[in-house]
């Protein structure tokens, strides 16, 4: 494996773990006001993420730092093609950030109650957007032979990107909602449990909708054929297993099945881009590859050395934080720091 | 390329960045301070550090939220409206960014998480070390961006190659002469504006007589802390200017509004230069001290502004090579005059401390300190001004002009759009931001609670 592919493979890898970790986040944000009825149910709901949500955030301004080092052409076309896309995911994150930290720390109930939309609001736009945004990687953007973007908002909102925002939407809510249930104690438990069932059967149906769609609008046809293999069938069974789990009442392994949806229908999308990163509707040789937007051997040689010794570390710290915070909030005042 | 885009980019990334950085040195300080705090109630087993912690740690925490959202959109900047910088030097300048992420902003954030929660579920040293875990992050993520900011003052260990920065020597990065100013000049700034924070509101709750213990015990750790990174910050800001003398001569020249070299050169007591002609309107200098600055002699050539734009239009083709004067001269007076009341309040309280007068009587001018928090962050932010602005036109100094570096797709009406955007969101979020400091600050410390055990119970149970 050269170096480049290394770093696909890296980058690939970052976003992964951010979409599971903070997919969960997003999909707890967006129930929030849904399954905390009272104040001291949405203190519930809240902290159960409170020690992880910036950890977990920390995955996406990782992935874009290793994009822009070692694919600098990448980062430029892709964050300035869709500029204001962008904006509104920051809009999102900012409002979700700030809203869970300064949510409790008055007791006006208007207080609580704008933060709590501020909440639910913030965690909607990213969930929509990254599905959206993932959509369009595989099925192409106007990108012309100077590697510029050259379409605008619109050309992003497309029915096909639009239903890859579905899925991306419903599947972290659900995957959110299984989250709850394994963090939580009554009355959030079984609320959580019963949404999650709830939610099953849609986020199924946009799925199997979006997988047939891609063979209509991208070049996943020609590049995997009929039987694209066992990563997107393995996607598509997971979730299958993940609704029979749910109706089992198995939460646990409900969670860990959307975990491997979440890992395999993202990795399909990275699969279909190799060794593309930005594919140009315009022409395919205007496309942007793991080649021709890479940096220098250096960079990638030393950002090579940084990573293979700083990742196990972060991957054991990050783990341990989990084991350090993985009791039920049963809602009693001293566990509710948030 | 337009016009209108790149101006508004210019002043969406002044913003952004300056409310940034608004929240950053106090991260970096109060982490700092925070952790030796609870180290001291680890030592000692005394409540009273545990209630000091807690009050400061709530105040540090409400603060950090700030910086950790607006500092994602800094990060997004550079490609969303800065793509030709980032094809030109993402080679060399993602690298840092990368690293910054991986080895400090996963430990602050994990780490700042299990201190939040983890009262009763660490033991106390494994607690206090969380915080200790955090403040080195922090200072850390200061390090690695300020490789990246002094590549652009300074630009080493590159070639060009296809019309683009390549990164030869990594370690070149690591040991440019300009980052060895900068980092601890922006470390120590961090620290003297926490001392200043928690002497201020440690003053305000003095003069009204409330939680004496609690205050006098902060104000002396503030006051030492204080008078010790203020000392540097000066120190390491004279060093600063003496290489600027060599890196980026312009930047001097014109924040000491010098327009014709000298030699020996003079300092400016007041000067105000019409930009437009290039004429001295008032001019008032005291000759020899700007040599004496710049090299620790009675003499020395100091270029000029004029001479500078001759010489650069010769290097670089025509062109205008000279920042703006008026905010250049002001920013590094501003910057300069808030250190030097800074240390004379700094070693003001110290003294007081040392002669056991902070509450029995109150000492006179304890009223002062309150106000003087606001002395620090119009420090920072001039000082950044003056950094950024006397750059320019240049990006990356003497290799890529701003002009060049904008996104090739923005119009401005895309730019005007979230220039309002996140101006408003970020009143906004200022507002709330100051309201709950307020909140906290004026409250004070909660009485001592012995924290209780929690039953366990995990996710499988
Ligand atoms: C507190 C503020 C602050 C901080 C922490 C930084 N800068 Fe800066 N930067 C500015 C404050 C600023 C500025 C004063 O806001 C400038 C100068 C003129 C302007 O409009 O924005 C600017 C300009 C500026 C520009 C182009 C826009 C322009 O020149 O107008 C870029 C791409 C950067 N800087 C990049 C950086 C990088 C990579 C930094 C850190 C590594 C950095 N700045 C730290
Ligand atoms: C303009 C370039 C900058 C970029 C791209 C940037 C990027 C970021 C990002 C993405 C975060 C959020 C991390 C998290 O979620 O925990 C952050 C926070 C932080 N940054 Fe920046 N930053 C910039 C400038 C600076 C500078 C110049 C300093 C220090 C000298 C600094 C120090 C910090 C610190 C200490 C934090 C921790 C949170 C806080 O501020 O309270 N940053 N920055
Ligand atoms: C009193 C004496 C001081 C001197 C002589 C001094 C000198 C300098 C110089 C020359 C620079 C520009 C470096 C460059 O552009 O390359 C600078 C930048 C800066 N200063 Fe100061 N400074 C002083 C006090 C302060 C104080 C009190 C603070 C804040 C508490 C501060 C905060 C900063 C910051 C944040 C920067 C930008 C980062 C950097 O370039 O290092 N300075 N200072």
């Amino acid at each position: 494996m050269d170096l480049n592919t290394l770093w696909f493979v890296l980058i690939a890898v970052l976003f992964i773990g951010y979409f599971v970790l903070d997919g969960f986040d997003l999909g707890v944000g967006i129930l929030l006001p849904f399954l905390g009825k009272d104040d001291k149910e949405r203190r519930m709901i809240i902290n159960a993420i409170g020690p992880h949500w910036d950890g977990n955030e920390v995955w996406l301004i990782t992935a874009g730092g290793a994009m822009f080092a070692a694919f600098p052409l990448w980062y430029a076309t892709l964050f300035s093609g869709f500029y204001l896309a962008f904006f509104l995911l920051l809009i999102g994150l900012i409002f979700r950030g700030i809203g869970l930290e300064f949510r409790s720390k008055d007791e006006n109930p208007v207080w609580r109650r704008f933060w709590d939309w501020a909440i639910c609001v913030g965690s909607f736009i990213p969930a929509l957007l990254w599905g959206v945004a993932l959509a369009n990687f595989v099925r192409g953007v106007p990108i012309n032979a100077m590697k510029y973007y050259v379409g605008n908002f619109g050309d992003l909102l497309n029915p096909y990107a639009l239903l890859g925002g579905l899925v991306s939407l419903l599947g972290f809510t659900l995957h959110g909602a299984l989250f709850l249930a394994l963090k939580t104690g009554e009355p959030i438990l079984s609320r959580a449990c019963q949404t999650a069932r709830r939610l099953w059967w849609p986020t199924a149906v946009v799925l199997l909708a979006f997988t047939i769609a891609t063979y209509v609008f991208t070049d996943i046809y020609q590049r995997l054929g009929v039987n694209p293999g066992p990563v997107p069938i393995g996607a598509v069974l997971s979730l299958m297993a993940a609704g029979w789990f749910i109706h089992q009442k198995h939460e646990g392994w409900g969670f860990t099945m959307t975990t491997l949806t979440i890992i395999l229908s993202a990795s399909t999308i990275f699969l279909t881009l190799y060794p593309r990163v930005l594919v140009s509707s315009l022409d395919p040789n205007f496309s942007l590859t793991i080649y021709n937007s890479a940096s220098g051997i250096n960079t990638l040689r030393t950002m090579t050395i940084v990573a293979l010794i700083l990742v196990p570390f972060v991957l054991v710290y990050q783990g341990w934080s989990y084991w350090v915070f993985r009791r039920r909030i049963t809602g009693r005042q001293e566990e509710l720091h948030y | 390329m337009d016009a209108q885009a790149l101006l508004l980019s210019q002043w969406q990334f002044a913003v952004t960045s300056v409310y940034h950085f608004f929240f950053v040195p106090l991260t970096l300080g109060l982490s700092v301070i925070v952790a030796l705090m609870e180290t001291f109630y680890v030592r000692t087993g005394n409540d009273l550090y545990l209630r000091m912690t807690k009050f400061w740690g709530k105040l540090f925490v409400i603060n950090f939220a700030m910086g950790v959202v607006t500092g994602i959109v800094q990060e997004f900047q550079f490609g969303m409206n800065w793509s030709e910088y980032a094809r030109y030097v993402g080679d060399v300048f993602g690298a840092p960014l990368a690293i910054e992420a991986l080895l400090a902003f996963f430990i602050e954030s994990t780490f700042l998480g299990v201190w939040i929660f983890g009262w009763d579920r660490l033991s106390k040293g494994m607690h206090a070390l969380a915080m200790w875990l955090v403040a080195l992050a922090s200072n850390l993520s200061a390090f690695w961006i300020l490789v990246a900011n002094s590549f652009m003052q300074a630009p080493v260990g590159y070639a060009e190659q296809g019309g683009r920065l390549v990164m030869q020597d990594f370690g070149a990065l690591l040991t440019n002469r300009y980052v060895w100013g900068q980092f601890p000049h922006t470390v120590f700034s961090g620290f003297s504006t926490a001392a200043f924070f928690v002497l201020g509101i440690s003053a305000y709750h003095l003069l009204r007589k409330r939680h004496e213990e609690i205050f006098k015990r902060s104000f002396q750790i503030a006051s030492v802390f204080g008078v010790l990174s203020i000392f540097m910050v000066i120190l390491i800001g004279h060093t600063q200017a003496q290489r600027m003398v060599e890196f980026q001569p312009m930047k001097i020249a014109s924040a000491e509004a010098l327009l014709r070299s000298e030699n020996p050169a003079s300092f400016s007591l007041l000067s105000i230069v019409d930009q437009a002609t290039m004429r001295e309107v008032i001019s008032i200098r005291i000759p020899r001290v700007l040599s004496l600055l710049a090299y620790n002699r009675l003499e020395g050539e100091v270029k000029g502004v004029l001479d500078l734009q001759n010489e650069y239009q010769a290097r670089f083709g025509p062109g205008n090579y000279v920042p703006d004067i008026t905010v250049t001269y002001w920013s590094f007076r501003l910057m300069v005059g808030s250190g030097f009341l800074m240390f004379f309040l700094a070693a003001y309280a110290l003294f007081r401390v040392m002669r056991r007068e902070i509450t029995q009587p109150l000492f006179k001018f304890l009223n002062v300190y309150p106000l003087a928090i606001a002395l620090p962050y119009l420090a920072n932010i001039s000082g950044w001004l003056l950094t950024e602005m006397g750059r320019q036109p240049w990006v990356v100094y003497g290799k890529l002009r701003t002009a060049d570096a904008i996104s090739p797709n923005l119009t401005g009406g895309m730019v005007l759009s979230t220039l309002i955007g996140f101006t408003l969101v970020y009143g906004a979020l200022m507002a709330a931001d100051i309201y709950l400091l307020a909140k906290y600050a004026k409250a004070g410390p909660e009485p001592a609670q012995a924290s209780r055990p929690l039953e366990e119970q995990a996710y499988w149970e």
